[in-house]
């Protein structure tokens, strides 16, 4: 990072605490709500204020701490897939990466850039899964290893995920990502379906279990991201946004998720290093939306088919009538 | 026995769609699970949408809709017709339609926001729903065949 980045990014986070603090003292700010409810009547969202984040990576590494005891121990060498186009993924050797996604990485940092005011700004994202609200990679796995709880987390099993890695293709993020070599596949036909499990945040499930904050919040030095029921983040991150003339990201993208960012800079004017393990922070349309809207006509479908039976029934009642 | 022979014909044509529906809303279903890119089968010509899972989602769903229709008309008209009795054939299939309507059913209400089911629960309307469907098209496949012999 260069200077002229750091008193940008100075300047840029300098202005987004005056604002806090103008929205704290007009008590747009909500308290930080205890995230502990063991019950929570909604689901819980956190907003992730992007011009907060100075990109130590603290969160990263408390992630890794925290998650350390779920993530894949594969045996190897690897059994033999068929056929030879299945690819194996293995990060086991690889699990100190840390500029992306991955079976042991649930959490990174993007770097963005963009153009404001003439002059470049380097911004710092924590990604991770975005915790959608109708999540395509829990409704739409074929094998019931992913699912998503009251409190708005999805997550995925894995005792019983086989790594097909569909939650990776229907997710708009392509969030997910596949260790070979461990998991249910091995006891059942390894060479032949399956292949692996797949990994993701899980957004600390065992710890708000217990009552504790995510590892990633609870590490944050500059306080990056707040945890609360749905609609006081909501009203939370609306307001931040108008005070700080902000933009936000997650409250409609997939049909709504519980992540939403806040960004000092538009996000289509972000300049983000994308690829394999390092998601987009493009629009993202509902993948649930086309389906559930075709549900409609499987209700009215019975009717049709009530509709056939009386007319079939009725035509012959006539004919027999006649004969 | 031109009334006959339409009528035969008619029959046959609509064995012929109904077969046709149930390869189609089978295969969709299947498709489901990542198998189809893996078996090259998406690769053949004219099948790579089989290993695009939002466009058999969705086509699997309006097949759904028809299936709907297809146990209503046939059930409806079990009973008027004064519930003539079954061949265990016929009672085993008909019991296989409702399992996959009613699995099938919860799948799609699951599908929906803020509706949480168990791993569990999720698991065994997987595996039933799945059983369900070789089983229906196990019994049309061998109806057909005893229908030859």
């Amino acid at each position: 990072m260069t200077p002229h980045h750091l008193s940008r990014r100075a300047f840029l986070k300098g202005g987004l605490k005056t604002a806090a603090g103008v929205a704290l003292a007009a008590g747009v700010s909500p308290k930080v709500p205890a995230v502990a409810a063991s019950s929570p009547t909604e689901p819980l969202v956190t907003v992730i204020d992007i011009a907060k984040c100075i990109g130590c990576e603290e969160c990263v590494y408390a992630c890794r701490e925290s998650d350390a005891g779920k993530f894949p121990d594969p045996k190897k060498p690897f059994p033999e897939m068929i056929p030879a186009r299945v690819p194996v993924e293995d990060w086991s050797d690889r699990t100190e990466v840390t500029h992306r996604l991955t079976p042991y990485n649930w959490l990174y940092i993007q770097t963005a850039t963009a153009e404001v005011d003439g002059e470049t700004v380097e911004l710092t994202i924590p990604r991770r899964c975005m915790h959608c609200q109708n999540p395509p990679c829990v409704k739409l796995c074929p094998w019931g290893a992913a699912k998503q709880e009251p409190n708005g987390l999805s997550r995925i099993d894995s005792d019983i995920c086989l790594g097909g890695s569909k939650c990776n293709k229907v997710c708009p993020w392509d969030i997910p990502q596949r260790q070979t070599g461990v998991g249910l596949y091995l006891d059942i036909l390894p060479a032949l379906a399956g292949n692996g499990v797949m990994y993701k945040c899980d957004r600390c499930h065992d710890r708000l279990e217990r009552g504790l904050e995510p590892a990633c919040i609870e590490a944050c030095p500059e306080n990056v991201q707040t945890m609360g029921p749905r609609s006081e983040m909501v009203e939370f991150a609306q307001a931040r946004a108008k005070e700080i003339n902000g933009h936000l990201y997650g409250l409609t993208e997939n049909g709504g998720t519980n992540t939403i960012y806040i960004s000092p800079v538009p996000f289509e004017e972000l300049t983000l290093e994308t690829g394999k393990g390092q998601p987009h922070l493009n629009p993202a349309k509902d993948v649930m939306a086309a389906g559930n809207n075709l549900v409609r006509a499987m209700i009215l479908a019975p009717l049709a088919g009530a509709a056939a039976a009386f007319g079939n029934y009725y035509r012959k009642l006539k004919k027999e009538d006649r004969s | 026995m031109n009334s006959l022979t339409h009528a035969s014909t008619s029959s046959r044509f609509s064995r012929t769609l109904y077969g046709f529906f149930l390869g189609l809303i089978a295969v969709t279903g299947f498709a489901q699970m990542p198998i189809f890119k893996r078996y090259y089968i998406a690769d053949i010509p004219g099948l790579g949408w089989l290993a695009q899972f939002e466009v058999t989602h969705l086509i699997h769903y309006g097949l759904a809709a028809v299936f709907l229709a297809l146990c209503t008309q046939w059930g409806l008209t079990y009973f008027l017709e004064g519930r003539k009795p079954m061949g265990k054939a016929a009672l085993f299939r008909g019991i296989t339609m409702a399992i996959l309507c009613v699995t099938g059913g919860l799948m799609v209400w699951k599908n929906f926001p803020e509706v949480y089911f168990s791993h569990a629960l999720i698991h065994v309307l997987d595996l039933v729903h799945m059983a369900a469907a070789m089983v229906l098209v196990a019994l049309s496949v061998l109806s057909v065949f005893g229908r030859k012999a």
